[in-house]
Parts: structure tokens; sequence; C-alpha cells
């Protein structure tokens, strides 16, 4: 081992993305493709009376509009409870209500402008709170007759609850009764955005031959053939996915919506090719984003610290739409209790209907909000028992032979080492100097601690594969489904197949592109599973394209293949390294010298599915949700201005048992990145409502993220407990960074202030409404 | 006097080069660098100005292109990215790990390459200044400021 | 991308910029002058505004002047902000204005844009409130020199076909001691919650503000400069004084919060300017 794993590697593409020429969906420039535009309601909430069209068909360039009411079908990925364009009611800001289809994108928005809409607003549910009420508003109707596309959805009648998932671990009333303190809390969180740099934007050209050609900015693109097929029942053989360059993902890029609206509307207009493009403003609202929460927390302990027992009760705002709302609840419950041994435990989660914009995975998927909730109890508790909020971590920390909230037993293979990383947090953060140290000039430096959890919550049987095929030369080129989004993951693949081979990472060839026609399925990119599902179908296709190597030297040799070892691009005879083939010499067929040819092409195939992986139980929550966990601790410090309640960030920590570094410094970059964007979400990103639930700032004017300066120094150092079945040992790492990061500046400030910080984001005004006592 | 009063055959310098292009007057400059030019490493991010990944450098300046009719560009030297031709900044992207999905790179590239070239020797605070016009969602801007400095340090 | 058609002009001289806007207007049709034209871009792609025809000021020689003769500063009204930050010539405007938006958008905002813009900000007129400014405009096809406070009183008054051509300061204020504060919601690139320019002269401290109320006004000079009570009282009863200037609740902040920002800036503010 190590022949490049450890490495720094630079990513396979990097020259072509510091020259401009890496091309993403939206930068193949046709002449003749059509635009499709969409008009979004200015409602969240109301009765769509009538849609004139009149003026806007007879525009310029006008090729057709669509309503909601030329569509019959519903979808989404779970539950299909969702209009491509709004059907008699709107249900959030921003939702497509008209698709104008043009000849370019000037004639198509001007057209939209001149759709007359007629709504009669309805009461609007602009809380989980509201949405809970009693004699609420309701927002889905016909809740009950939705299509489920997956067993395991629970929506309940005559409410806004669109499932609800149960943990019930071990025995309450045992718990309750040994714990010798309580500590409950409540939190909000609200919802954000992901904005990823390239919004998203879809294309579709229906052939006469029927293909139905589709690109797109997806990080799922057999889920876009998959739903096309689903809501359309066009075969799925004849759609194909092409997918470029993906300008960030961060989950945003999951959900299929564009594709669909482009397949509309290119079936609309014959099968002309058609591109829909979200400006900035729809990729915030209209385009679904990141969940909001609200959360009861109840803790019992013991006075030495230890947790005894837990009640919690998360309540996800999943928006207008179901979405993928029920599997982040699902993920929220499966890791309710953080890195924490917790033996009785009763935790629901339901996924809640607000007339909020539609919410769907986001880097963390869920345990972001997750883990604010229990890492602001910890450090709660800690207080209240005057124990070091490091230490109460400590104490609790899970270990080799816990079990976690659904039953599944802890090893150190398949959960790493958390106690391991606090203490090298510890360091790293040199939390010894103190929590909370006051220094000149009204400013207090200040650290706080947040830790994470997080398994995949994958459908039982997620899937990937990898095909490898030779050139001439010896080298390799590798096709795989997962698509390259930014963490470098085509070079991690790479990179998995030059240690394998004992070969040159420069001599293999990644094929950027996905093509749903030839590159094999892989589930999605996301869960941080790439590494992992598209790892072990490399692993897999390497040994295929090795014994096949052995095989054919094996009869050029006639010795037996196990006599013969393959690297650096030979097949070599063990006892005599002399002797060997190069790989360019027998990959396409080997050729005695009298002409006669053997063996043949050469190529590999390597597949993946997932093991082991079980539903959960509905009341208890029993089974196995993903493959392993991935563990961190991570720390923030800030300098509080005591007098203007102002803060800078100053570091921020992360230590995680990474199983093994393949490439330290993608690693990082991809930590860091989950970092500041966890910072983003700690101290300014969140959408904005007013009374009527109208999303205020849907501009990167108004709606704040970190920008360079803003962000702290990064410290990062890894625990190294390999994961058996793991590709190298290396564990899923990728979300992480972001997970613990809210919590422990929530944390940092509600220690520096002397405040009790229950919401996000945390600005100075909130600060100085808390210590002024002064009510929104 | 300068007029336009529809569709208009005129002529734009770009990446050294004078070129012919067909504009409408509401045209931005972005929407011709890329729809007529095709050159898409000029990216459209939010075209309202705030995140600077449709950067290019007008007269040695960087400037939002989102927020330029092409018109205006007449009679001015624009560079995009793909005018950069093996500037240091490029490399030392690459070395620093200075991007991920490489989205907004384009413009991070040009205002770090203007940077380099008006204010050889700015400090941390100049840095910052002109940098903070560009969003990044990928990295946490570490390994970016780990590359403008090592083109500024003439370390590239 | 816009949605809607228009013509562009950039005339080289004044007398061609106001005889096309001329021309235009009588055909019935909407012209805009054009600076930076940023706002102008926004707004119409969002469909907010709509003309008819831009006339980019930027070829025209007055327009873009920056340079002190004899004894004023003349600042065209098409100088970006970068061009003002750069040259050092008013440090407390150069200061001002490069807190505007952001870096690589100072140098496509020019001063008279950003005064003239919709945004109720407008941050570089500033330190112009506070200097006795005055702005060299087209009037009735004659250019006339007249006090800023003619044309702005925290929003532009200008009649159809008049531009400000330029501004001029007189060079005894340009490098008085100065004070500049902008306080934000939390990031450094965002609107203000607060943008505070002020000077102090033989007679005392002059300061306007932006972010308080629906455009900027001039704090009270007659509070502000009596000596003869303490600072924390003068503080308190400036913001006494201006209660009605401040509107009520924004996205980024209270009306309350922003009150107490006020409160540390002055502070800061009378802090500064001791033994200056």
């Amino acid at each position: 081992m190590g022949y490049i794993i450890g490495k720094n590697i630079v990513r396979k593409e990097a020259f072509n993305k510091v020259t401009g020429t890496a091309k993403y969906t939206d930068d193949f420039i046709t002449t003749g493709i059509y635009h499709a535009e969409l008009l979004i309601s200015p409602y969240a909430h109301a009765k769509i009376i009538n849609i004139d069209i009149f003026e806007a068909v007879s525009s310029t360039g006008v090729k057709t509009i669509i309503t909601g009411s030329d569509i019959n079908v519903l979808c989404g990925p779970l539950l299909d409870d969702m209009p491509p364009l709004a059907k008699e009611k709107v249900r959030y800001h921003g939702e497509p209500v008209a698709m104008v289809v043009a000849d370019c994108e000037q004639n198509a928005k001007a057209a939209v402008a001149k759709i007359n809409v007629q709504y009669q607003p309805l009461q609007v549910v602009n809380s989980v709170l509201n949405a809970l009420k009693e004699n609420t508003v309701i927002i889905h109707e016909n809740l009950q007759q939705y299509k489920k596309n997956v067993p395991d959805v629970y929506p309940e009648a005559n409410s806004n609850i669109c499932s609800h998932v149960k943990i019930r671990k071990g025995d309450q009333q045992k718990g309750w009764q040994d714990s010798e303190i309580i500590v409950e809390s409540s939190f909000t969180l609200p919802q954000s955005d992901h904005a990823a740099m390239e919004t998203r934007t879809a294309q579709c050209e229906i052939l006469p031959n029927g293909r139905v050609i589709i690109s797109s900015s997806t990080q799922a693109p057999f889920s876009v053939k998959e739903q096309i097929n689903k809501t359309f029942q066009v075969p799925i053989g004849v759609i194909d996915v092409n997918v470029f360059f993906v300008g960030g993902g961060f989950g945003g890029k999951v959900p299929v919506q564009l594709e669909i609206l482009a397949y509309i509307a290119s079936k609309a207009v014959d099968g002309h090719a058609v591109k829909i493009v979200n400006n900035r403003e729809k990729d915030m609202i209209t385009s679904p984003g990141k969940i909001g929460l609200e959360a009861n927390m109840k803790i019992g302990a013991k006075k030495n610290g230890k947790i005894m027992a837990a009640e919690m009760h998360f309540n996800v705002d999943c928006g207008g739409y179901a979405e993928i709302g029920p599997r982040i609840a699902k993920a929220i419950a499966v890791d309710c209790a953080g890195p924490y041994n917790i033996e009785n435990i009763s935790c629901d989660v339901l996924c809640v209907y607000t007339n909020h914009p539609v919410a769907t995975s986001f880097r963390g998927f869920g345990h972001t909000s997750q883990a604010f909730c229990i890492e602001r109890m910890l450090d709660k508790l800690a207080a209240a028992l005057n124990i070091d909020p490091l230490e109460i971590r400590m104490i609790n920390a899970l270990v080799e032979g816990n079990y976690s909230p659904t039953q599944v037993k802890i090893t150190l293979s398949n959960t790493g080492n958390f106690g391991e990383c606090l203490n090298k947090l510890k360091t790293l953060i040199n939390w010894d100097e103190g929590q909370r140290i006051e220094e000149n000039n009204n400013l207090v430096r200040a650290k706080g601690i947040g830790c994470f959890i997080k398994t995949s919550d994958s459908p039982t049987n997620a899937i990937s594969g990898v095909l490898l095929t030779f050139n001439s030369d010896g080298s390799i080129n590798l096709n795989c489904g997962v698509v390259e989004i930014g963490p470098g993951m085509k070079t991690t693949a790479a990179q998995i197949l030059a240690e394998k081979m004992k070969m040159d990472i420069g001599r293999i060839h990644v094929k950027m592109e996905v093509d749903t026609q030839t590159s094999p399925v892989h589930w999605k990119t996301v869960a941080s599973m790439t590494t992992y599902m598209v790892g072990r179908a490399v692993l897999s296709a390497a040994e295929d394209l090795i014994r096949q190597l052995l095989n054919a030297a094996a009869t050029v040799f006639k010795c037996a293949p196990e006599d013969l070892e393959v690297a650096d691009e030979k097949v070599f005879l063990k006892t005599d390294l002399q002797t060997y083939l190069t790989l360019k010499d027998i990959v396409h067929g080997y050729q005695y010298q009298n002409g006669n040819s053997v063996v043949g092409q050469i190529m590999g195939r390597g597949s993946f599915i997932m093991n082991q992986l079980t539903f959960l139980d509905k009341e208890t929550g029993l089974g196995k949700a993903g493959p392993y966990w991935t563990v961190g601790a991570q720390a923030v410090e800030i300098e509080f201005d005591t007098q203007q309640h102002t803060y800078r960030i100053l570091k921020a920590a992360t230590v995680v048992d990474a199983g093994k570094v393949l490439n330290p410094k993608t690693v990082k970059g991809v930590l860091m990145g989950g970092m500041c964007m966890g910072l983003g979400l700690g101290t300014s990103e969140s959408f904005i409502y007013d009374t009527e639930g109208i999303v205020q700032n849907t501009s990167f004017r108004t709606y704040k993220m970190m920008r360079y300066g803003e962000n702290p120094d990064y410290l990062i150092d890894f625990v190294e407990t390999p994961q058996i079945d793991a590709p190298y040992g290396s564990r899923g790492l990728a979300e992480h960074g972001i997970i613990g990061i809210p919590a422990a500046l929530a944390n940092a400030i509600s220690v520096a202030a002397h405040v009790d910080i229950i919401n996000l984001p945390i600005t100075p005004e909130q600060i100085w409404r808390l210590k002024a006592g002064v009510q929104v | 006097m300068l007029a336009f009063s529809e569709k208009s055959i005129v002529k734009l310098n770009v990446n050294g080069e004078n070129v012919t292009v067909m504009i409408n007057p509401s045209y931005t400059l972005l929407h011709v660098l890329r729809e007529e030019l095709g050159l898409t490493g000029t990216k459209p991010g939010c075209e309202n100005g705030d995140c600077g990944a449709c950067t290019v450098l007008v007269d040695g300046w960087p400037i939002k292109s989102c927020l330029m009719l092409a018109a205006e560009a007449i009679g001015h030297q624009i560079v995009t990215v793909e005018g950069l031709k093996n500037a240091p900044i490029q490399k030392s992207f690459v070395e620093n790990w200075g991007f991920q999905c490489g989205y907004c790179t384009s413009g991070f590239l040009m205002v770090c390459h203007a940077l380099k070239n008006i204010h050889p020797d700015a400090n941390d605070f100049v840095i910052e200044q002109w940098l903070q016009s560009n969003l990044c969602r990928c990295t946490g801007y570490g390994e970016i400021k780990n590359a403008v400095k090592a083109v500024l340090e003439n370390r590239i | 991308m816009i949605a809607f058609d228009f013509a562009y002009f950039r005339p080289n001289t004044l007398k061609e910029a106001t005889e096309i806007y001329k021309q235009i207007a009588l055909t019935g049709k909407t012209p805009v002058y054009y600076g930076g034209g940023t706002e102008i871009i926004s707004m119409a792609r969002t469909g907010s505004v709509k003309f008819d025809a831009v006339i980019d000021i930027k070829s025209i020689p007055e327009c873009t002047t920056l340079c002190v003769e004899s004894d004023r500063l003349i600042i065209g009204s098409a100088v970006t902000l970068t061009k003002i930050a750069e040259s050092g010539c008013f440090p407390l405007l150069g200061e001002t204005v490069s807190r505007i938006a952001d870096h690589t958008i100072q140098g496509k905002i020019t001063i008279g844009g950003n005064i003239a813009g919709t945004i109720i900000y407008r941050e570089a007129a500033l330190p112009l409130m506070i200097t006795n400014s005055k702005v060299k405009i087209i009037r009735k096809n004659r250019l006339h020199d007249v006090p800023f406070f003619d044309v702005f009183d925290g929003d532009l008054h200008l009649q159809k076909g008049e531009l400000i051509v330029q501004f001029l300061i007189d060079k005894n204020y340009l490098n008085l001691p100065y004070c500049h504060v902008k306080k934000t919601k939390l990031d450094k690139i965002d609107y203000p919650l607060l943008s505070m320019a002020a000077i102090k002269t033989n007679n005392g401290i002059s300061a306007a503000v932006s972010g308080l109320g629906d455009k900027p006004f001039l704090l009270p000079g007659k509070i502000l400069n009596e000596t003869d009570i303490p600072e924390t009282i003068r503080v308190d009863k400036t913001i006494a004084a201006i209660q009605n200037n401040i509107i009520s609740d924004l996205i980024i902040a209270s009306k309350e919060y922003r009150v107490f920002v006020l409160k540390n800036v002055l502070t800061q503010m009378f802090h500064n300017f001791k033994g200056a």
C-alpha cells in the first residue's frame, strides 16, 4: 500500500478549469435552440382563478405556452405530490405557473411578462408550528390519494404531515428515572439555499426515432431517466441523459425538476431542442433549497454527565411539496443522538408541509440542523452540571460495542474513533487555554465545539459500476456514472485504480462526462458515498482486468497465472522480473511472431451494490440505514465585541476519522468548503419571509454568504481508523465539514456573550436583542 | 457619436484581436462574449453584479460583464479567461487547489490577474478588498488566498 | 438578459448629448442618461425600469475629468468610484465610495450614477453634503454652477433632460480631519445599516448619514457641536432629534437596532475627532 494513496493528486481536469475550457451544461452554444421561461407565483398560497395567455401567445417568437391544465401528471421522488406546473393552486412563492417556449431568451421573457394570472390568495401556512396546529389550513387536500414511490413514506390524513419517522430505543421510563438532571430546550432553524455558483439548467430534444436526449446540470442523471420514465411512461431505454461539468451541487442538483419541464416543453414543440435555465432568483426559490427545522429536545443525565435518556421532536419544514423531505426526516432520526451513546431514546421526526419553497437534500442531509440541536443540548447540560463541554462529550462518546439509535452495533470499522477525534481537537484548538478569555478593548475570545456523525440513508439497493478499456499503448480509460460536481471524484476513482494497478495515474484517462447510455449506473453523486461506492466498483473492475491480464500472459509464457504479477504496465514473472510482457502488447490481443494472435481485447467491469441495509421498522426505527458512519469533532473560535455585540471568526477546526486519507489536499479542500458554508449558515444564510410567506431575499445582494477574508483560519487534522470494507480503508468524507460548525459557532457565541443561542443565523442584532431583552 | 438603434455589426477588441460581431444594444457584454463569440469561460452566476463569476478585464481593470452593455465595450480592450494564456495565476490556482467545481474560477482569475498587474505590492487589506467582489461556494477561500499570494510574492 | 429593446448612444460632447436627448424625447420616447449603468442594467433585467434609449456619457470629456482647478476639485459625474478612490484626491470621499457595493463594481459605478440611483443609500453623496459642494449642471441648454443642495435633498431632483456634469468641491474641504464609518448587518459587502461621513472644520463637526432614513440626511450640526455638554448627552440628543427621519424596520435590521448602531458610531466619531 502507498503507491499513490495518501499523495496530493491534482484533479484531472484542473487546467481545463483555469482556462475556461471546461464545459458546463449551458456552455454548448447551439443556434436554433428554443428557450423555455417560467412564470412563477408571486403568492405563497393561492387559488389560480384564471390564466390569460391571449396576449402572450401572439408575442414575437413564441412557439407555445404551457400551463398546469395542459399537463396531467404528478411527480416526486418519494410521493407523487407535485405538478410540474401549478394546477388549480400554488403552494409556495416561486412555484412555476406557466412556461413560455420561444425562439430566444429575450422573446421568452418578454412573453412571460404578458401572461395575466388571476389568483385568489389563501391563508398562508408560514411555519411548521402553524402547519401542525389543530384545524390548520391543509396544503394538500388529496394527500392520501398521492401515489407512493417507496413503501416507507407515511403521509397522515387531514394534516400537513407527509411523513413520520420514529425511534424507540431502550427503556424510556428507566432512563428518566435514572436521570438526576433534565435539560430542555427548543430550536428554530431557517430554510436556506444551496447557492451553487452555476444555476440549475436542463435541455431536452426528442428525436424522430423517439430518443429523448437530455442534458442537465444534475447530480443524479440516472434519477432523471427514472423520473422521466415514471412520469411520462417513456421507455427508459430511449432516454439519454448527458452531464458535463457541474458548477457545484451540494444536494441542490439532485431533484429532477427542470429536466421534467424541458421534456414537457420539447414535447410541446414536436421534439425541438429546448433549454431552460434558472436565473439566480428562480434558482433560489423556484428550485428546491434547504429544509427548515423546529425541534424540542429534552435530555436526562447523571450528575457525572452521563446521558441516560433523550426525548426529541424534530419537525422538518419541507415546504410546499415533499420532494426528498421524508428521507431527510429519516436521516435526522437515524443519527438523532449525535456521536454519543444514549441508551434510551424516544425520537419523532415529522416531515411537514408549509407554504415555503420546497426543500431537498443539502450538504449534510439534515444532519447540520440535527447536530445544532444535540450539540447545543450538550453544552447546556455541561453548563448545568459545571462540566467542561469537551469533557462531557468524551464522557458520552460513542464507542465500539454501543448501539446506534436504530440499534446497529458500533464497531471501530463501521464508525471510527470519535474519542480520538475529540482528543486531537483539544490540541488543535488549544482548548486548555480556556473557553472564554477576556482581552483588551471590550473584546472576548471564545471557543465552541460541535461534533458530528453521519451515515448515508441511501436506498438499500443503491448501485455503482465501472467499465475499463485499454488504449493500444496500454493506458486505461475509466468510465463511471459519477458526476464531477467539484470534489474531484473522477480523479479519486483514477487514483484508486492507479493504486490497484500499480501504474502512473497520468496513464489513466477518465471520461469526465456522464452519458447514461454508455456510463454504468451510479445511484447518485451524493451522500459522501462516492468514494466508497465507485471505489469498490473500481477495485472490482481492476481485479477483473488483472485476472484477464494474468491469464493472457500465462498463455503467452506457458505458466500458471499465479506465477505472474501486474505492475508498471507490465505482467512480470514473479520469479524473474526481467521476464515480462508490457500491457500494450497484450491488451488488444497478443500476436506471435508468425502472425498468430490470441486473447483478444481486454476490458474490465466492476460493480457494487449496498449490502446488509434494511428498511427501518415503522414503530421503532430498528434497522440499518447505511453501511458505515463518519464521525468527527469541530470547533470555532471567535472574537466578540461585548459593546457592539459584533464578532469575528478567528479559527475553525475539524478533526475527522477519515479511515485513510486518499488525497490530503483535496479532502482538506472539501472539508474547508463545508466549514465555510457552515459558517455561512451560522452567520447569515437564511430565507427571510414576510407575513405572507413571500421570500424577501432572492438575490445574492440580500442573501448573504461568506466572502473572501470573512473566512477564518482553518485547522484540520485526521484520525485514521480503517474501514475494512472501504477502498484502502477510506471512509466516505465530503459533506461533513459543514455539520458541526453552526453548532460550534452558537456554542462559542453563547459562551462569549452569556446568551442562549437557539436560532440561526446569529446576527449581531440577534445577540443585541438577547442582551438587551428587546423582543422582535 | 456612437449610435445603434437596432441589431448592428460592430467591432470589439477581445483577447487582443478585433472581432466583428452582431449586437443588439440591449445585450450585455456577458451575453455577447458567450452567445455570439463562444467565449463560455466567462460564466453567468447571478446577472446582478453580486457574484463576480462573469468578471472580465476592460482596459486591464476587472469588470462584471453582466453589468456592462456590449455597446459600452466598443473602443475598449476586453480580456477574458481564454485570453490569459499561461498567466502565473492560472498555474497558481492549480498548484494551490484554488477551485473545486471551477465555475467561479474564471472570475477569480481575472480579478487576481488584474490585481497583480495594477497593485503588484498589494497587502492583505487590498487583496481582500479586490477579492471580496467574487463568491466561491466550494472552497473556503483559504486556497484562493494561497494562490493569489503565491503570485503576488512571485513564487509561481 | 434584458427583455426589451432600446437604442444606445455614446455622444462625444455635451452638445451632442443634450441634442440627442431632446430629439428622442420629442418623439415621445424615454431616453435616460447612462453612467456606469449598473443599476439601470440590473433593474432592466428584472423589468422594474423601462426606457427607449440610453445616452452613455462616458465619452464626454467634461463628465470624465478628475482634477484640481484653481481652488476646487472637479469630479466629472461619469468618474468611477475606483478612480476617485485610487486618485486620493479627496480622502473622505475615497474612503466612503470604497465601501459601496464591491471593489469590482466600484470600477463601473460612477459618482453621478450612485447619487442619481433609486437605492436609498446613495453613499457617495454623504461627503458632498458636508463640504458645501456645488454641481455643474446642464439646465435649459446651458451650464450652471449651483449648490449641491439645490438639486439634492437626499433624493436628486432634476428636470427631464437636465444632467449633472460635474461635482465641485472647495479645496479647503479636501484634507480636513474626517471620519467615515460604515456598519453592516455582518458581512462587509452589504448595504449599510448605517454609513456616516463626518468632517471637522473650524466651525465644528458636520456629519451626514445614510441607512437610517429613506434617503441620506444631515445630522443636526447644532447638537453635535454643543461643546458645553458631554458627548454622551449629545449622542442622545442627536438621536432624539432625528427620530422622525428614521424609517421603520428594514429586512437587514430593525429600527431599534439601527439606533443602537448609530449610538456606537457617534461615540466613535467623537472619539476620533478628539484633538483633531
